[in-house]
This record gives structure tokens, C-alpha cells and sequence, in this order.
């Protein structure tokens, strides 16, 4: 299984920069749709030695739902309302996004190399990818203009938070792990309505443009 | 003497047929019959007698050019093993000397079209090296990569240590490996997501602009070297992807050796099928575009060595 893991986490690691380098809005909800299921999956991998409850099937299924199928419909929608197809001039080019998430990848596995972990459970490859996934959020949040995509920043952090939590605790509490997707839902819903409003009051999204007064 | 029969000898002979391999391809894709698949051998035997023109503008360099082009990279045919059996030149880092051919090969035609002071020359020049810039990085990273899966230094043992066991347990790397083997390929050897080899457009041309002033035999020992290089590039490719075979399935040498020579010959013939099928489905990338797949294929790269270093 820890093969299987492995082949997991690289394939995120090669989500993540197909986000850093693509410009097309659509390409990129639908990337970040992609790991969101792949991560459901993820928990069902790491206990299968032990054998699957029903909790944990739930709590998967749920995973896979909300960041798989009702994140990228609510910016789908987002995106349809704000009628923009691609990003056009991030702040950091798109070849010089993805030699920056190679970076950071190479960042993260030095640090996750000088960082003992009293326990850990999974691969050590968990915790590097889970450190790069966050640091390319970030990249995502800070080099792009339009609203989606740091939103869509915003999501691949989490995810890489999740991978983190996955790789440090064994089982995340129900009762957390419900908590946690809630707040992230909310957090993608109300987003999604604040950049409705945004394009409807400014008839773009672009969050470089918005410290501009509007007379 | 087997084994340099099969090394040199057929390399030298059936690397021609690859482009008209590629070309069969498109042609059928297309719905055409296409161009003689020895169209290169008869395009290199009616070069090869014609006489050369020179421009007075030119120096001794654009003599140079396509023969120490064609010679660096008949010394890295030298280096690159063949079904299984070793290479004709190995030793430890020979790895190193692959690429720098390579580099050589790539410099005198560089030069050889800077030489002709015309400033269309000058444009592909200036092409050909911004985009190797990033070609060179990426291949010299997968050699490093595999270097370390299999803990030698050399191309006959890498090659040759990329078994069965090795595919299954490295599988990720591997991929990422062939990926990134793959994108360079495309790039080195001007084909389609980089470069169409048809099109003398001088707004997308980047390999054939260099050559344009070249004639009769240097033209010949031109197409001739891109023809090995891309045999070169393939064999490295193809050996990556299908594991080497153990030599215990059968107590004849002669049958174990034919059957891995078989085997990467098939290949051969695969990848260029498969390089036919890609320039059929694909359209060319805007300029603006190849610096950021050829960066891709160096985030592959690394992303393989990276994997590598992770293994105890």
C-alpha cells in the first residue's frame, strides 16, 4: 500500500504544478477538483492494514464530495458569473510559477529531512508533499490577480494542511474532521459570493485592481 | 565483434530510417500515401554528389560545423548501448561526455550559422540555444537520476541495471524520467511541440533556419547527424522505458542477445510511431509557449531526482 501512497503523492505533487502552470481558469478548478479526491482517498489507503470502518468510509465520502464535486461547481459557477476564461498576467510568469514550485518542493523535502517527528504514520513523503502543497497555495495566493484563483489558492492550502494533519495524527477525530470541511465549505461558499459581488460592482475580478478608487 | 556489429553498424545503418518512419506515420494519419520510407537514404546518396557552395563571407567555421557536428555525435553513438550489450566506449561518467557531445555537436552548428552573417541564421542560432538551455538541464538531471536508481556512473550499467525489479519498486521516478527523456527528445530533434521540421515559415522555424545556407555533402553530413542524434536520444529513451531483460531465460547467448536486440529495435520503431501519432494530433506551441513545457520537463527532472535522493 505504501507504494501505492507514494504514486499518490507524487501524482498531487504534479497537480500542483499543473495549477502553478496553466492560465485557464476551468483547467485549474478542475485540477484542484482532481486532488480533492485523491486526498479523499488518501485516509482509506493509510489505515487499510487495519481494516476500513464505517466512520472513516463516511468521513472519506464526505471528503471526496466537498472538495471533490461541490468546491469546484460553487467557482465553476463563480467563474460562469464573472465570465473570465483565463488569467492573463499573473504577477509571476507561468514558467517562473512552476520553477518556483519545484523550489519549494525541494524546500519542503529539505526541511521535512531536518525535522524529526516524534511519530508519524504513512511514508515520509507525506509530510514533504504536504509541506510544498501548503507553500504552493501560498505561491497561488500572492502571484495570482484574479479572485478564483486565489481562492482556488486558498483550497490547495487547505489540502496541504489536510495532508500534514493525515501524516501527523493517526485518525483525526470525526467530530474535527466534520468541523474542518464545514469551515472550509463555508469559507469556498462565502468566497464564491463575495467574488459574485466583486464582479458585479467592479465588472472584473481582479483583486490587484481593487485598491483603485471607483468615482 | 558481435557486439561491435550490433552497436555500430546497425545504428549507422538504420538511423535514416526513423524520420521516414515518422513521415509514414503522418502520411497514414493524414489519409496520404506518403513519401518512400528510404526517402532520407536516397536524399543523403543524391546529396552526397553534388559539390558544395561557399558564400565568401564565410570562414573556415562554416566548413567545420556540419563535420565536427556529425563526428561529436558519432562519438556519442559510441557511448550509448544497444540491446544489452555494452557500449563500444564505457567507462565511469561517461554520462558527462554524452552531454557535452551533445553540447559540442549543437555549438558548431550554432556557430556554423552565426558564421554566414545573415541575420535569419542569426535568429534560429539564438533560438536553438535559448531553448537548450533548458533541454540541457533536464537531460543532464534524468542522467544524474538514473545515475543514482542504479549507483553507476556509466550508460552501459544504467541502461542495463533498469530491470524488472527496478521498474516495479522506482515506478514513480521512472515515469517522471521517461516524461521528461521524452519532452527533450521532441525539442532536441525539432519535432512538433517545439519545432515542425516541414515548415519553413521563418517565424516558427528554429533548426532548419540554421541550416539553410549549407549544401551538397555538408547538407548530407547535416541531415545524416540529426538522423543519429535522434537514433541516440531514442535509444536512451526507449531502454528507460522497457526494462532490460534477464539473461536467464534461455542457456544460448546468441538467442538472449537477439531477443534484447528484438526487443529495442521494436521499440525504436514504436517511439517513432509514436513521435508520427504526436505530430499528427498536435499543433505546433506559440514561441512564447516551448519555454514553458521544456521547463516542465526540468520540473520532472528534478522532481525525479528529488524522488531518487529520498531512497535509502
Amino acid at each position: 500500500m505504501n507504494e501505492l501512497i507514494d504514486a499518490l503523492m507524487v501524482l498531487l505533487v504534479l497537480m500542483n504544478l499543473r495549477l502553478l502552470g496553466s492560465s485557464r481558469l476551468s483547467a485549474c478548478i478542475r485540477t484542484a477538483a482532481l486532488e480533492g479526491i485523491a486526498l479523499g482517498l488518501l485516509p482509506l489507503m493509510l489505515v487499510w492494514k487495519e481494516g476500513l470502518s464505517g466512520v472513516l468510509i463516511f468521513l472519506a465520502a464526505a471528503s471526496v464530495l466537498t472538495r471533490g464535486v461541490l468546491f469546484p461547481w460553487l467557482l465553476l459557477q463563480a467563474q460562469r458569473d464573472a465570465n473570465v476564461q483565463r488569467e492573463a498576467e499573473p504577477f509571476l510568469s507561468y514558467p517562473l510559477s512552476i520553477m518556483a514550485g519545484v523550489l519549494t518542493l525541494v524546500l519542503s523535502f529539505w526541511l521535512s529531512s531536518r525535522l524529526p517527528l516524534p511519530f508519524a504514520s504513512g511514508t515520509p513523503l507525506l509530510i514533504s508533499v504536504g509541506l510544498s502543497t501548503i507553500l504552493v497555495g501560498l505561491l497561488l495566493i500572492v502571484s495570482r490577480k484574479l479572485a478564483i484563483s486565489q481562492v482556488l489558492g486558498y483550497i490547495v492550502m487547505e489540502n496541504g494542511i489536510y495532508v500534514l494533519g493525515l501524516a501527523l495524527v493517526r485518525e483525526i477525530p470525526a467530530l474535527v474532521e466534520m468541523g474542518v470541511l464545514l469551515d472550509a465549505f463555508v469559507a469556498v461558499f462565502v468566497m464564491s459570493i463575495v467574488t459574485h459581488h466583486i464582479s458585479r460592482q467592479f465588472d472584473h475580478i481582479d483583486a490587484d485592481q481593487m485598491d483603485s478608487l471607483k468615482g | 565483434m558481435t557486439n561491435l556489429l550490433i552497436n555500430i553498424l546497425i545504428p549507422l545503418l538504420l538511423a535514416p530510417l526513423l524520420p521516414g518512419l515518422i513521415n509514414r506515420t503522418k502520411a497514414i494519419m493524414a489519409g496520404r500515401k506518403g513519401q518512400p520510407l528510404l526517402q532520407l537514404y536516397f536524399d543523403l546518396w543524391k546529396l552526397l554528389h553534388k559539390g558544395a557552395v561557399y558564400s565568401r563571407t564565410t570562414s573556415w567555421i562554416f566548413r567545420a560545423g556540419p563535420m565536427v557536428a556529425l563526428a561529436a555525435v558519432l562519438t556519442a553513438l559510441m557511448l550509448v548501448p544497444l540491446g544489452g550489450s555494452p557500449a563500444p566506449l564505457h567507462f565511469a561518467g561517461d554520462l558527462v561526455l554524452l552531454a557535452y557531445l551533445m553540447g559540442l555537436a549543437r555549438f558548431f552548428t550554432v556557430i556554423a550559422a552565426l558564421d554566414t552573417g545573415s541575420a535569419f541564421e542569426g535568429m534560429g542560432a539564438s533560438r536553438e540555444v535559448t531553448f537548450a538551455t533548458l533541454t540541457e538541464p533536464a537531460f543532464l538531471l534524468d542522467l544524474a537520476a538514473l545515475a543514482k536508481l542504479t549507483g553507476s556512473l556509466s550508460l552501459t550499467d544504467i541502461l542495463g541495471g533498469l530491470n524488472w525489479q527496478a521498474h516495479l519498486s522506482c515506478a514513480p521516478e521512472l515515469a517522471m524520467v521517461a516524461a521528461a527523456l521524452l519532452i527533450v527528445f521532441l525539442a532536441e530533434n525539432a519535432r512538433i511541440p517545439v519545432d515542425d521540421p516541414n515548415t519553413h515559415l521563418e517565424l516558427t522555424m528554429i533548426h532548419e533556419v540554421m541550416v539553410l545556407d549549407h549544401g551538397g555533402p555538408d547538407f548530407a553530413f547535416i541531415l545524416y547527424g540529426s538522423a543519429v542524434k535522434m537514433w541516440v536520444l531514442g535509444t536512451i529513451l526507449v531502454q528507460v522505458v522497457l526494462p532490460a531483460m534477464d539473461a536467464e531465460f534461455s542457456t544460448s547467448v546468441w538467442a538472449v542477445s537477439a531477443a534484447r536486440l528484438g526487443v529495442s529495435l521494436a521499440g525504436m520503431v514504436g517511439l517513432a510511431v509514436l513521435v508520427g501519432m504526436v505530430e499528427s494530433v498536435m499543433a505546433r506551441l506559440r514561441m512564447v509557449r516551448v519555454p514553458q513545457l521544456l521547463v516542465a520537463a526540468c520540473a520532472f527532472s528534478v522532481l525525479a531526482v528529488i524522488l531518487v535522493l529520498r531512497r535509502p
